[in-house]
């Protein structure tokens, strides 16, 4: 018998109770641990699409900045276009170490999904395009290497959606003539899981764009300033300049706010958890005045009961830490599910990301809360004395 | 016979609003080893706050008390919290009239209780089972409190009085909750222990019957001994 054992087995008294507390704490942990699992997920797999798309700047027709940003991400409408020269003449600069030009098209399609859907097509040069994506790969096929024809490459998604392998035939959204599937790309996560990738030229005749692009991704040489050259390149007429991390900062920039109010709730979560623990414990301190005491009067001291109390509250709050944590890893995915029916913005990859350090995080803080939430039940405990066990009869 | 316990003119005094009451009212006393003293009185009369004075678990008003020749309590001298632990633990063992038995721990884990808190108590299987034995209760080893008939719950509790080793024991209305089947295995037992181990036992006891087993009766009226 030891201090602990007791205190374990105090808890057994009122096992309703100490499994609603526990419940209480189990609940507080999971909603943390989610959260700073969200908030971690969310900024990795924005860096990730954003890394994903290979380029460092993004030129494109002007429009609104945040229009710019989605329609990158996630394929937007209402594009603009620029004239081709233009881009050519950017792409040849110094500065620039790769360049790939991008005709975007986005065709309603009453026949996908239930209510129908948006098919975002994708005119690329297939041989810039294949080295500013040297992670694509193919499940089956290769890219094409003509500039014409009639030939697409599916994103994982579009060729699921569409059902076609390679070697199929497939009509386009909104056009008479056929093309043959050359390759499906392996799963990525991000948005060209979705589109339908076939060559430039061929793209501007299907979609009537002739000379026309609407966006053109950038890799800089090396040691070249970037914010000199954007500057450089802000010079030019009706076109619009994105750099990356200007696009991710943006982004954090609007989930930042939400955020706030995330991590708030999570820290009233806490603070109302640590109140649920006091409550009960100082409960169960009350209940058991006369029981501590006696213990007293058989040698405990002061600092005996205090940690008699507080191993009790730790108990409590580890193990609905633990479950908590557990949970959290438990009902990720529909969480993460519930998050992006929630938020106006959602990056392909994993949204809650829940590592080692993170529910390190959560136990450590549940544990401490509980233990603050302790401190005044287990010193009321301390303070008692054996005649007020013997008196209060 | 040696002198345990000396008593010099203590008292405590209560205040009830302007009210002063004289608990326990210059009482002095000496108590030897091997004794059993037997405390009587009327309800109210102040024997249980003697022997909590007795027995350390309150600080008096005034006057001084010392054991095995050891000062404690002296002329306006308070003593904390820990120090009385410590004087507890080791002089005395504790039976009151309710058990206090610990309802999620067995017959064993509540005599072992005293163990916990105190370092010197090292009690081995073989002499736990001699004092079940001896109290009657090795059969209700692994038992819950709640299984027990209160005369096994009283000797549960006394079973834990006893595995500090006391040298005095103070039972306050031992039997007070037990029929006179049960008071009177209590009462052979407190025999029995202050004839084997020659422990001091100071008792309040509204039973005749049991205090008569005393070879020194106290009476107690308005604080006084009389
Ligand atoms: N904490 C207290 N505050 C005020 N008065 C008290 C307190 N404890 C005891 N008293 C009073 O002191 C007097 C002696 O009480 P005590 O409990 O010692 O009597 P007792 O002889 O043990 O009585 P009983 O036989 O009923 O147990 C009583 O008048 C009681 O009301
Ligand atoms: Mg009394």
């Amino acid at each position: 018998m030891n201090v602990f054992q007791l205190s374990y087995k105090n808890l057994f008294r009122r096992k309703v109770r100490t499994l609603f507390t526990i419940i209480g704490i189990t609940l507080s942990t999971w909603v943390l641990v989610t959260l700073l699992g969200f908030n971690k997920g969310y900024e990795n797999s924005l860096n990730d699409n954003i890394e994903g798309m290979g380029f460092q700047i993004v030129l494109t027709a002007k429009g609104c900045p945040y229009e710019a940003a989605t329609l990158m991400l996630k394929g937007g409408t209402g594009l603009r276009y620029m004239p081709e020269e233009m881009v050519a003449d950017v792409a040849s600069r110094k500065e620039v170490a790769q360049a790939t030009a991008q005709l975007m098209h986005v065709e309603f399609d009453p026949n996908k999904g239930e209510n129908g859907g948006s098919v975002v097509y994708l005119g690329i040069d297939p041989t810039t395009f294949a080295e500013m994506k040297p992670y694509l790969e193919f499940t089956q096929g290769k890219w094409f290497e003509q500039q014409t024809g009639n030939v697409v490459v599916l994103g994982y998604e579009a060729a699921e959606l569409e059902q076609r392998e390679v070697g199929d035939l497939m009509l386009l959204s909104g056009s008479e003539a056929e093309y043959e599937v050359v390759g499906v790309l392996k799963r990525t996560g991000t948005q060209d899981d979705g589109m339908i990738f076939l060559p430039l030229q061929t793209a501007q005749k299907a979609f009537n764009k002739q000379n026309e692009l609407t966006m053109l991704g950038i890799r800089l040489n090396k040691d070249v300033n970037q914010t000199a050259f954007e500057e450089e390149l802000y010079k030019l007429p009706d076109v619009q300049v994105v750099s990356m991390a200007q696009v991710k900062n943006t982004i954090m920039g609007l989930v930042s706010s939400a955020k706030v109010i995330v991590l708030s709730i999570a820290f009233i979560a806490f603070i109302i958890a640590m109140f649920g623990v006091l409550n009960t414990v100082l409960m169960s301190v009350f209940e058991r005045y006369q029981e501590i005491g006696i213990l007293k009067s058989m040698g405990a001291m002061p600092k005996d009961i205090f940690k008699m109390i507080l191993i009790e509250t730790t108990i409590l709050c580890s193990a609905g830490g633990l479950l908590g944590i557990g949970f959290s890893y438990l009902f990720s995915g529909i969480s993460e599910v519930a998050i992006r029916y929630f938020l106006p913005f959602a990056p392909n990859g994993k949204l809650i990301l829940i590592d080692s350090q993170i529910a390190l995080f959560a136990f450590v803080s549940i544990t401490l809360i509980g233990i603050v939430g302790g401190m005044y039940p287990a010193w009321r405990a301390s303070k008692v004395r054996p005649l007020d066990s013997i008196r209060s009869e | 016979m040696k002198s345990i316990i000396s008593v010099k003119n203590l008292t405590k005094i209560y205040e009830r609003g302007s009210e002063k009451i004289h608990a326990v009212d210059g009482v002095n006393l000496e108590i030897n080893q091997g004794d059993i003293v037997s405390v009587i009185g009327e309800s109210g009369s102040g024997k249980t706050t003697l022997v909590n004075l007795i027995g350390c678990l309150d600080n008096p008003t005034s006057g001084e008390l010392y054991l095995d020749g050891q000062q404690i309590f002296a002329q306006g001298v308070e003593l904390s919290e820990s120090k009385l632990t410590r004087i507890r633990s080791e002089f005395f063992g504790y039976v009151f009239q309710k058990f206090f038995l610990i309802p999620t721990l067995t017959v064993k884990e509540n005599i072992l209780l005293p163990s916990i808190f105190q370092s010197k108590v090292k009690t081995s299987e073989k002499e736990l089972d001699e004092i079940m034995t001896l109290l009657g209760i090795l059969k209700r080893k692994n038992h819950l409190p709640s299984e027990l008939s209160g005369g096994e719950m009283q000797r549960v509790a006394i079973a834990r009085a006893l595995v500090g080793k006391p040298k005095i024991l103070i039972a306050d209305e031992p039997t007070g909750n037990l029929d006179s089947k049960r008071s009177q295995e209590i009462k052979d037992l407190l025999i029995k222990l202050n004839k084997e181990f020659g422990i001091t036992i100071i008792m309040v006891t509204h039973s005749p019957e049991l205090a008569k087993i005393g070879n020194r009766m106290i009476e107690i009226k308005d604080g006084k001994i009389s």
